[in-house]
Formats: structure tokens, C-alpha cells, sequence
């Protein structure tokens, strides 16, 4: 990787990271972004992970990616996950179960429909 | 004009409105007006609040209980039983997935709304292992501006207008160790960080290590350049091995970019970091013995002074910050002194992370600006005591610190009122406790720990603690004396003032605290042989009530040590000689059959 | 397994040679290397290794004892494959922890600093993990399991000997 030597070439990966972050011209739909810190881990994480990652493939969903993050704080509440769909507010899910995920992915990710009862916050962190 | 005593919200959100939201909202008014309640009730339409499968949906507040699929029909016993009458209706409260009846969090629940976040503000939104997402969020623009356009002095001006105390436990100003470190002769030069996070009941070190380690990296690599080093160490303790991942991947990656290694951002500045391990020790936090620890020793303090501001790494002018205080680093560089000391009040300015843990609703980490009262932290942001339990103390600054009781929780957080308290902001863990909580054994819990961790380096704190333990212990079996307290003050005073370092110097305080707040708890171990608590093993004992118990066995099969005996529909009995008082059988019992008791 | 006074000795050399390559000063790397001594051989520092490691550093034998003695993460002992550190600080016990342990110590029919026969577990007390939002918690090896009852760690504790189980077979 290129080393970074200005703030010129500094911005444009902020551009870019941008648009990444927000999802304009990745190619994807939206993304869940699974809170992977340990103890989301102690908590059940990565069984959510794996979860949510059969789910989508089950159901051969392919322009969602899925991602990890540090925990936002709510630790009452893990395994936590966030859904992003393109053009809409993030919704955060507390207390995600394996099969909790798949309800979410079902419901939220494929009919578009917030799954009320598990939701923990609406819109950015 | 009459006082307000409810607000009642109803989602007027598109899929409300259409499950009925309008004639909810007729309904529960014409009641209201019905009962005279009109004046004192407000009721309010707000947007749309997420839960739209669950609609129309109610919330009341100051209780914040959350109704679900209010038909006119709900809202006219809603306004009956619980506008009126003062009671939850249960039928139309929200379930949750598992079938639990619980008062469900709102959307913007104090928990989000209250925070303010500075060091966090990052945590569980960027991808940690990803650079460019940290970039997303200006990183690196700091280090950036500290390269190309601030000196060194402009940098320690900004963090002396920030007015930011170390995070760590001291709170010693920021900007002066800076400083200090600058101006310090000596070559080559070190920075630290302090990632030995260790009080009980602290984990905001780990969280951002985990889900931001680019900023402490961005951090190290401005005092790096600020006070002349070339080199920094993060001392990370064992305990946390998904913190130490994710900073060596966020190092290899700053390293790809420039950020660390030769002519950083293509400047004459050269700067790397190493991670070293802790190995299970909580002295180490102590800066002279993490500094003895990175040098491969055992990690025993030193006398200061000389400080490591002088005398560090090797001898050498040294810079040591905590995890926190360097996440805060970047984000006042670039948005001022200024804008950091906004926030706060005098003497504890900026924002501060807290760990909520124990006996609470909202467990996990919020950060919010200094001086905010105990009680909107514990009970707007925390949700409270579950179980609708009493508040009884919550527990700040780890072994250093003391407990500090329901009474003053309208105490703004800042590092002078708590140290008027008796008690020290710490690192930010609070440990909060209910009535099940006996405050002599928690001052027994720490003692027990520094007794483990003393490094046994100086009398007051190796042997005078122990012996402070084994009083704490004599009195927790109900076999002390109140000569046993009096001797525990004096002992506590002098471990206070002659040992070593800070360990030994605070150990003493959980007792000191809680005999302060909790005086009549200590005199009912000593006069009654009483825990009114009924926590002390000793002195309680479980019990089951032969007229309510059915002889379900539910209990019998819980027991971890099989202390309960008894055959299926006969009375059980649990003996008291193998019972460990875990109260394992307290919680199955659904008769209502098993109590504690104290004599 | 027995091991040789040789093995160990070019073990640990390899090892150290390692650990140089990675730090950056030619100071003390003492911790660095029992660490990856430790990981090395599952969970203990053979005695032998001091030996080779005072030839190496040109340290005393008795600073090396000094130092691996001191901190608690170290053992001279063999532990089991899988160690337990169960968190004992204030938030998990406020939390009955105290019931969790009495589950697991049974569970396991060990106590504290106590290997099982069949050399699988060994259970620990730490300090706070830094897990407090899930407590009770405790760490086996690197994993951390938090929201423990007495059911959940027995569960755990079958799940993994299961898994040996299978492993052998």
C-alpha cells in the first residue's frame, strides 16, 4: 500500500472512505455491521455472526456485506447488531440470537420491515 | 397551572396512524377529561418510533412504560388503571421476543440522547480493523495538522485550553506532563500508554482499544512528535487479547500508510510503537512499575520522585497517558481547547467515559460531560436498579475508592466532589449496588484483592492490609468487637500515610468509605452478629418455609453443592453446614418458599 | 510427554530469536519471551527454560525466577489444555457470581488452581476481565463467555468435552 504523504492524498482517502461508509458506489444494497468487541463476544457474537452470514446466504441474498465494529456501549443489550439498508436510517438490534438474526434478516433485510420488538436505537449512533 | 405528572406519548408514525393511531389518541383524551385528568396528563403525538409491527404504540412517562397495539379499547384502561389508578396495565405492556414482560427501552431512550462522545465517538461505528473507515472520520488530520502547520507549544497550549485531566485515576493536568516530558533533557525520549486497565468494574480502556485503536495510535504518534521521541510502548494487560489484535493490526496498518516508521506523512519526523503484555498484575497500572514491567522486571513501584516526566523508560524523559486520555487527543487538536472545555464545569472540564456495571438496567459504557449528577447516570442513562430494588451505593474508583450512598446521588460528577465524598473518580468504573448488598463485605471484596495484588514491596501495605483483611473477616463471621473497628480506622490511617505508592496509600479507603456511610452496618455485624443484608455467609442462612413449599424439587436440582434434600411433593429442607448461601434455590423457587434470614 | 533438557533448550532459543526479531530495543525482552515460551508449550513455563534464558540475557537465574513467580499469568506448573479464569472482582459478584463458581467448581470437581485428571481444565481466579456489562464472566484460553448462570457454564464445560471427545475419536 501506498504511503500516505499529504494531506491532498490524505482527503481523497477520506473521500472515498466516505462514500464507503455511507455505501454510494460499492455495489451493495446496504450492510450489517455486527458489534464484535469481547463483550458482544462473551455474549454470543459470534454465533450472531455466523447467523447472520447463513441467513444471507440462504437465502441468496448477495448485496448486503457484513461487518464488524467495537462495541457502542450498550453491553445490557449484546449480541447487538446495526442493519443499514441503502437510503434509510440504521436501525441497532439488541439482544440478537442466532435465531433472532435470522427473523432479522428475514423480516428487516428482505421484506423491509423493522423487527419492533428488538430494535434498541433508530438512526446514527 | 397545573403541574404536569405524566406525558403520555403516542407514535403518530405513518404505520401507527394506520393501525388506529387517531382514535387511540381521541379515546385516551376522552378518558383523561372523564377523569379530570386532563391538567396533569399531557399527551403528546411524536414521529414515528420504529416499533411499526407493534402499533399504535403508547409510552408513558416519567415511567417510561411501553404499551403496544393500543386499540381505543387499551387506551381506556390504560387511562383507568394506570393514568388514574397508578397501575402498569400488564396486558398491553410490550413482549419481547422471549415472552418477558419488560418496560421496553423508547427509541431515543436517555441512554443515547444524554451522551456526548469525544473519546467513544468512534466506538461501534467504524469497522476497527479497517484504516480507511477511521480516516472517514478525520483521522489522521490531526497528526496531520501537528506535522504541517502547529508547533510543539501550540499543541501544549491547546491542551492546557482544553483542560483535560489525566483519565486514568490521578486526573493530573494533561498539557503540564506534555510539558513537562518537552522540557525534559535527556535522549532518547519514550511515550506511553497505560492500557493496564484494572480497577474492577472499569473496561472503557478495552472498549476503545477494540473498537478504535487508531486514535490512541494517531495520539501516541502527536506526543511522539510534540516531546521529541521516537519511539512509544502500549503496556496492554493479558486480559484482554482482542484489544492487543486489534492494535497490532491497526500499528501494521498506520505503518503501511506512513503514519508510523520513517519520515511520517513524508516529514523528517520518525515514530513506532510496540505493544508489551502485561502478565496478571494489577500493580503494574502503577506508572513506576509498568515502566518497570516494560523493561522485563517485576513490576514493583518506585519512590517519586524523581517522575517519569524525568526519570522513565530506561532513565529517559518519558511521556505516560492512559488509554482514554490519548483517545480524547486527536478530537481536541482538532476542534480546539476550547470546544473540549465547553463541556463540563470548573476544575473537571470535557467529556469522561463511565462503565456502568452491578446491579443495573443499561450495563455497558456511556460517556458524558463532567459534572453530570450521579443520579441522571444512574438513573436516566442506566435505567436503574432492576428488580425494583433500592439504589444502596454505587462504587467509583475501584480498590482506591469508596462507596458512595443513595443520599448524595444528586452529586455532580467531578473529581472535587467525589474526593469530598471520600471516595475518587478512578477510571470511571461505577459498580452499583441495591439493598442485597452488604457494604462490609464489599470493603472486605477489596481488601481481599489488594491483599492478592500488594506487590509486597513495603510493610504498611503487605502486612498492614492483611491484617486489616483478617479483621474485615472476623467481623464478617459476627466475631468482632467494636475495639476491631476502631483498630481497623487507626490501621487504615497509617497504611494510608506511610506506604510506598498509591496502591498501598488508597487501599485502606473501601473500608474508610464505608464506615463513613455505613456505620450502623458495621456496629449490627459487631454488637447483633447481624447482616442486615443477609449477604455475610456467616451470618445468614437459607431457609425454606415448610407451609409454602410444594416440594417440587426445582431447588434441589439448582443446588450446586447439593445441600437440599427432600423427595419429590414432600417438604425439602436445606442444610445450613453444606449450603453456600449462593441463592441459586431463591431464584428457581416459584412458591415463594426459600428466604434468607439472619439471626 | 517428557522433555528433554536439549529440546527445550533449542526451543527456546528459536523462540527467543523470535521475539528479538519483533521488539525494537536490544533491552530486556524477559516478559515478551515467557509469554511466547508459555504459549509455546500450552499453558506452562518448563523449568529448563529459565536455565536457557539465563544464558541468553545474561540475567541471574534468581531475577528470572523472580520475575516468572511474580506475575500470576505465569506457571511452572502444567496446566490444563483449557484454562478458566473465572472473574472474581465486585461486579460479577454483586451479580452471583458466587453461585456460577460453586456450579463450576462442582461441575468440575475441582477448586481453585486445581487441573482436572484427565489434564483438560484447569481453573483460575483473575482479576476483573473488563467484562462487566455481561458479567458474571469468565475467559477459557483467549474466549470470553459472559451473562454465566450455573446452567450456562455447565453447558459450556460439556461443549468442550464433547469436542475433545470427538477430537480423539
Amino acid at each position: 500500500m501506498a504511503k500516505i504523504k499529504s494531506l491532498e492524498e490524505l482527503t481523497k482517502i477520506k473521500e472515498q472512505a466516505v462514500k464507503g461508509l455511507k455505501m454510494r458506489d460499492s455495489g451493495k444494497k446496504g450492510k450489517i455491521v455486527v458489534a464484535m468487541g469481547t463483550c458482544g463476544i462473551a455474549a454470543g457474537a459470534k454465533d450472531t455472526l455466523r447467523a447472520v452470514v447463513d441467513a444471507l446466504s440462504n437465502l441468496n441474498v448477495e448485496d448486503i456485506s457484513v461487518v464488524q465494529s467495537g462495541c457502542f456501549g450498550l453491553c445490557d443489550v449484546e449480541p447487538t447488531i446495526e442493519v443499514h439498508l441503502e437510503d434509510s436510517d440504521p436501525i441497532i438490534y439488541g439482544n440478537v440470537t442466532p435465531s433472532n438474526a435470522r427473523r432479522i434478516v428475514e423480516q428487516h433485510v428482505i421484506e423491509g420491515k423493522v423487527v419492533g420488538d428488538l430494535i434498541v436505537k433508530r438512526g446514527e449512533l | 397551572m397545573p403541574v404536569v405528572e405524566s406525558t403520555v406519548l403516542i407514535c403518530a408514525g405513518g404505520a401507527c396512524i394506520s393501525a388506529g393511531e387517531k382514535s387511540t389518541k381521541q379515546a385516551l383524551e376522552e378518558k383523561l377529561r372523564e377523569y379530570a385528568l386532563d391538567g396533569v396528563v399531557r399527551v403528546v403525538e411524536t414521529g414515528c418510533m420504529a416499533a411499526c409491527d407493534l402499533g399504535p404504540i403508547v409510552v408513558v412517562y416519567p415511567e417510561g412504560v411501553f404499551y403496544q397495539k393500543v386499540t381505543s379499547e387499551a387506551a381506556r384502561t390504560i387511562a383507568e388503571e394506570h393514568l388514574l389508578k397508578g397501575r402498569v396495565v400488564d396486558d398491553y405492556l410490550y413482549k419481547s421476543a422471549e415472552g418477558d414482560l419488560r418496560r421496553r427501552p423508547q427509541e431515543e431512550i436517555p441512554f443515547f440522547t444524554k451522551q456526548v462522545k469525544v473519546a467513544t465517538r468512534n466506538l461501534g461505528v467504524i469497522d476497527p480493523l479497517d484504516i480507511d473507515e477511521y480516516i472517514a472520520r478525520d483521522g489522521y488530520f490531526a497528526l496531520n495538522k501537528v506535522l504541517t502547520e502547529m508547533t510543539a507549544d501550540e499543541v501544549i497550549k491547546q491542551l492546557k485550553e482544553s483542560a483535560l485531566r489525566g483519565r486514568g485515576g490521578a486526573g493530573f493536568p494533561t498539557h503540564l506532563k506534555w510539558d513537562f516530558s518537552r522540557k525534559a533533557e535527556g535522549n532518547p525520549k519514550y511515550v506511553i500508554c497505560n492500557a493496564d486497565e484494572g480497577d474492577p468494574g472499569a473496561f472503557m480502556d478495552r472498549a476503545i482499544l477494540e473498537g478504535d485503536p487508531h486514535s490512541v495510535v494517531e495520539a501516541m504518534t502527536i506526543a511522539g512528535k510534540v516531546i521529541g521521541a521516537e519511539r512509544g510502548y502500549v503496556y496492554c494487560r493479558a486480559e484482554y487479547p482482542l484489544a492487543i489484535d486489534r492494535l497490532n493490526t491497526a500499528i501494521e496498518r498506520a505503518r503501511e500508510y506512513g503514519f508510523l516508521g520513517e519520515n511520517i506523512m513524508d516529514s523528517s519526523f520518525s515514530f513506532d510503537i510496540e505493544i508489551r503484555i502485561g502478565a496478571g498484575a494489577f500493580v503494574c497500572g502503577e506508572e513506576t512499575a509498568l515502566i518497570n514491567s516494560i523493561e522485563g522486571k517485576r513490576g514493583i513501584p518506585k519512590v517519586k520522585p524523581p517522575f517519569p516526566a524525568t526519570n522513565g523508560l530506561w532513565g529517559k524523559p518519558t511521556l505516560l497517558n492512559n488509554v482514554e486520555t490519548f483517545a480524547n487527543i486527536p478530537q481536541i487538536l482538532l476542534k480546539g481547547g476550547k470546544w473540549f472545555s465547553r463541556f463540563g464545569v470548573e476544575g473537571s472540564r470535557g467529556t469522561k467515559v463511565f462503565a456502568l456495571a452491578g446491579k443495573i438496567n443499561n450495563t455497558g459504557l456511556v460517556e458524558v460531560p463532567m459534572g453530570t449528577s450521579l443520579r441522571e447516570l444512574i438513573f436516566d442513562i442506566g435505567g436503574g436498579i432492576p428488580g425494583g430494588k433500592q439504589l444502596k451505593a454505587v462504587q467509583t474508583g475501584g480498590p482506591s475508592g469508596g462507596c458512595i450512598p443513595l443520599e448524595h446521588m444528586d452529586t455532580p460528577i467531578t473529581y472535587d466532589a467525589l474526593t469530598e465524598l471520600g471516595t475518587i473518580l478512578g477510571s470511571g468504573g461505577m459498580v452499583v449496588m441495591d439493598e442485597d448488598d452488604c457494604m462490609v463485605d464489599v470493603a472486605k471484596f477489596f481488601l481481599e484483592f489488594t491483599v492478592d495484588e500488594s506487590c509486597g514491596q513495603c510493610t504498611p501495605c503487605r502486612d498492614g492490609t492483611r491484617q486489616m483483611l483478617n479483621m474485615l473477616e472476623k467481623i464478617t463471621v459476627g466475631e468482632g468487637s467494636e475495639e476491631d473497628l476502631e483498630a481497623l480506622k487507626e490501621l487504615g490511617e497509617h497504611i494510608m500515610k506511610t506506604s510506598l505508592c498509591g496502591l498501598g496509600q488508597t487501599a485502606p479507603q473501601p473500608v474508610v468509605s464505608t464506615m463513613r456511610f455505613f456505620w450502623e452496618e458495621y456496629l449490627a455485624h459487631v454488637h447483633e452478629s447481624k447482616c442486615p443484608a443477609k449477604r455475610c455467609k456467616s451470618l445468614t442462612r437459607i431457609v425454606i418455609r415448610e407451609e409454602k413449599c410444594v416440594g417440587c424439587t426445582a431447588c434441589a436440582r439448582v443446588c450446586p453443592v447439593d445441600a437440599i434434600s427432600g423427595v419429590i411433593k414432600e417438604k425439602h429442607t436445606i442444610d445450613p453446614e453444606i449450603c453456600t448461601r449462593c441463592g441459586a434455590c431463591l431464584e428457581v423457587c416459584r412458591f415463594d418458599a426459600i428466604s434468607k434470614v439472619s439471626p | 510427554m517428557m522433555l528433554t533438557k536439549e529440546d527445550v533448550t533449542k526451543t527456546v532459543h528459536d523462540i527467543y530469536e523470535r521475539v528479538r526479531e519483533k521488539s525494537f530495543e536490544e533491552g530486556d525482552m524477559l516478559i515478551n519471551a515467557l509469554h511466547a515460551i508459555q504459549d509455546h508449550y500450552g499453558n506452562y513455563i518448563p523449568l529448563e527454560a529459565a536455565e536457557t534464558l539465563k544464558e541468553l540475557t545474561g540475567l541471574p537465574l534468581s531475577k528470572i525466577y523472580g520475575v516468572m513467580t511474580f506475575y500470576t499469568m505465569f506457571s511452572n506448573k502444567p496446566r490444563g489444555k483449557y484454562v478458566i479464569r473465572f472473574c472474581k472482582s465486585l461486579p460479577c459478584h454483586v451479580r452471583r457470581g458466587r453461585s456460577v463458581i460453586e456450579a463450576l467448581k462442582g461441575k468440575l470437581g475441582i477448586g481453585f488452581t486445581e487441573t482436572t485428571e484427565d489434564r483438560l481444565f484447569t481453573l483460575e481466579e483473575s482479576s476483573c476481565l473488563g467484562l462487566c456489562g455481561v458479567s458474571p464472566v469468565m475467559m477459557i484460553n483467549d474466549e470470553a463467555y459472559g451473562n454465566l448462570t450455573p446452567e450456562r457454564v455447565e453447558e459450556i464445560v460439556d461443549a468442550i468435552v464433547t469436542r475433545e471427545r470427538s477430537d480423539e475419536e
